[in-house]
């Protein structure tokens, strides 16, 4: 039994990960229809920066407020990151999608083998607080505290994310603009604002993934985003695209999916499975869970 | 209703210096033999004992400078095949790294693991990528756009995780599989042979440049360019655009599971690194560097990108970047944020890619050129 809520628990943990990077990659897609392969890149400068910061800010630290400030400065990194990618890479290609892809194919490439130039190739040892390393009891199950922190966030995120969308002027535009961009157009709004802003939401819950992430693992390295990435991509395709409400469903079937097969059956055969769910999905339901109907 | 005709006036005849047009048109003449003088040289280079300081480290015919031209011939022929897809179809595909692979590990598992020789295993490891890429095909194309991508990205998901896990004991996990060379024709074993992978490298990028000219200039070929530029239009003149897309994907499939067999010989062996996502980046930036839906552009796309790859470690390494500053020399040292930017640039300013330079030349070689009417 307590293996079984061990198993729950911490396959929640990996699903608020996958969620955390899902959502603003969802957002992302959903209204400006960029497919953005540079959004590991944006956990990477998050990850690193709060890094970077609990060594070297004043006033930042391994520990208690400290670590909050870091994790702050990784935060606004990532969305600074996140806002300057947006406003020179892929503005000027507005409505070109291929190029665009490929802009942020190019950008991936790039950041990570800079990121790999400046701290080395290597995973390094993450600044965490002490707590984070202990585990807390949940019904007879030794639960990581790293875990329950990003479960804790990712429903924060969750929270402030449809709280914004729905209470105020800059969401009604964004969720306008995810059902129909020409009309939100014509009625004389320009959506461009709202991209910079999504791209700007989706680059700080990407960053925050980064640091409470290498909190949770203890290390950080350069290729951490990429490999994320590819299942943030499926729980994207499975919740629907541009649905936040769907990305948060998707990621916690493809969190526990993974977890349990992980542990009963062979190491890997939880991954495929997920493969094998997005396959399901996609032949039964194109759309994904909660998404708007994927055209060409 | 009147006719307002303008008197006609005979333009007058264009002035060109004839030191030019001679030129232009003998230029014009040889041409189309221009590919056959690069094969010509390409199959003589191994006699040549040339030493080219800089370009390459040693001779031209010393072992490890053929070895890094043969792999840049395969995968000039790899981005080759990966433009039928994206430049010739506009498909997006993100899991070709799964078909080569397929003809890489295929060959190694079936010569080291099963003792087969290789004409046994070189035609079952073609003929299983092709029928994988027809399957898995069949299922991802379903879907299209970017959703299309996503799946197949996915599914080449899967194999990467399959070899890395080593289900089964066969591919070997993370250290990868050294190919056993008693399967191998002697030809083909020991350093003193690697002029034989060579030219079986450069066979192979003849072989899928002439069947990509074949198909392109088919009228299948011009199906799946109506399909890149308008797959409605194909639709409604009657057209099945799934069937011709299909086709495309799994030709696709197998010249690239046949560039990994060739692959498996010239490096002897596999490694996980291959299966992985950024080989298909890769493949996607040499096509667009190249120029995608061009005759030559993938080709020197995918040599090009290659020779880079191997040489800008040296280069990262040498004393001129060394001596620059460090936030300057570090990225310098990464071939792939080179890359990377060189990248991004020529999807901004050089959308044609390297194909596209002539033209852009000449243009501005005209404007440049006082007296010339244009």
């Amino acid at each position: 039994m307590d293996t079984i809520i061990l198993l729950t628990l911490t396959g929640l943990g990996l699903a608020a990960l996958y969620f955390l990077v899902a959502s603003g990659l969802s957002l992302v897609f959903g209204l400006a229809d960029v497919l953005n392969f540079a959004h590991g890149l944006f956990l990477g400068v998050g990850a690193y920066a709060t890094w970077w910061a609990a060594g070297n800010l004043p006033g930042a630290g391994p520990d208690g407020l400290g670590f909050v400030v870091a994790v702050a400065f990784g935060v606004a990194a990532g969305t600074l990151m996140a806002v300057l990618v947006e406003l020179v890479l892929i503005r000027p290609l507005y409505s070109r999608t291929i190029e665009q892809v490929l802009v942020t194919v190019g950008l991936s490439l790039a950041g990570v083998a800079l990121l790999q130039a400046t701290w080395g190739a290597d995973a390094r040892p993450f600044p965490r607080p002490a707590w984070t390393r202990e585990v807390t009891s949940i019904l007879g199950a030794q639960v990581p505290n790293g875990g329950l922190l990003l479960i804790v966030a990712a429903l924060l995120v969750l929270g402030a994310i449809l709280a914004f969308l729905r209470w105020t002027r800059y969401g009604l535009i964004i969720r306008a603009g995810v059902e129909n961009r020409e009309m939100v157009t014509a009625l004389g709004i320009d959506v461009r604002k709202a991209f910079t802003l999504v791209f700007a939401i989706g680059g700080a819950a990407a960053a925050l993934a980064g640091s409470l992430g290498s909190v949770y693992f203890g290390t950080v390295s350069p290729q951490q985003g990429g490999s994320l990435l590819i299942f943030a991509f499926i729980v994207v395709v499975i919740g629907g695209m541009g649905s936040v409400v769907g990305s948060a469903y998707a990621a916690v079937a493809v969190g526990l999916l993974q977890q349990f097969v992980n542990y009963y059956g062979t190491s890997g055969l939880g991954d495929i499975c997920v493969v094998a769910l997005l396959a399901v999905v996609l032949l039964l339901r194109p759309q994904g869970i909660a998404g708007k109907a994927v055209t060409a | 209703m009147t006719e307002v005709k303008s008197p006609e006036v005979p333009a007058p005849p264009a002035a060109v210096p004839g030191e030019l047009t001679e030129a232009t048109s003998r230029w014009g003449r040889l041409r189309p033999f221009l590919p056959l003088v690069a094969l010509a040289v390409a199959l003589l280079l191994p006699y040549s004992t040339l030493h080219l300081p800089g370009i390459f480290e040693g001779a031209l015919n010393s072992p490890g400078t053929l070895q890094l031209l043969a792999v840049c011939l395969v995968f000039g022929g790899l981005a080759a095949g990966y433009d039928l897809l994206f430049g010739r179809t506009g498909m997006l595909s993100f899991g070709h790294a799964l078909y080569f692979a397929a003809g890489v590990y295929g060959t190694d598992i079936l010569i080291t693991r099963f003792g087969l020789s290789l004409w046994q295993a070189a035609p079952l490891a073609i003929i299983g990528g092709t029928i994988l890429a027809g399957l898995l095909g069949a299922v991802a194309l379903r879907t299209v756009g970017i959703a299309f991508a996503m799946v197949t990205l996915a599914f080449a998901q899967v194999g990467a995780i399959l070899v890395a896990r080593d289900f089964g004991g066969l591919t070997g996990g993370e250290e990868g599989l050294p190919l056993d060379v008693a399967g191998l024709p002697d030809g083909l074993v020991g350093v003193a042979n690697t002029v034989n992978l060579y030219w079986l490298a450069l066979a192979y990028l003849a072989v899928v440049v002439l069947v990509v000219h074949r198909v392109s200039a088919s009228p299948t070929g011009r199906v799946l360019a109506g399909l890149r530029d308008d797959e409605r239009r194909i639709g409604v003149l009657g057209l099945d655009p799934y069937r011709f897309k299909l086709v495309a994907f799994t030709l696709a499939g197998g010249l690239a599971a046949a560039g990994g067999v060739v692959y498996c010989l010239i490096v002897g062996g596999a490694s996980p690194h291959i299966t992985g996502s950024e080989l298909t980046l890769s493949l996607l930036v040499m096509v667009v560097l190249g120029g995608p839906g061009t005759r030559w552009g993938p080709v020197l796309g995918g040599i090009g990108y290659m020779y880079l790859d191997h040489r800008l470690v040296s280069f990262g390494t040498s004393d001129a970047v060394d001596a620059l500053p460090a936030f300057l020399s570090r990225p310098l040292s990464e071939p792939l944020f080179v890359l990377g930017t060189v990248f991004i640039l020529a999807v901004y300013f050089f959308p044609g890619g390297l194909a596209s330079l002539t033209s852009r030349l000449s243009l501005l070689r005209d404007s440049l050129r006082p007296g010339t009417r244009r």
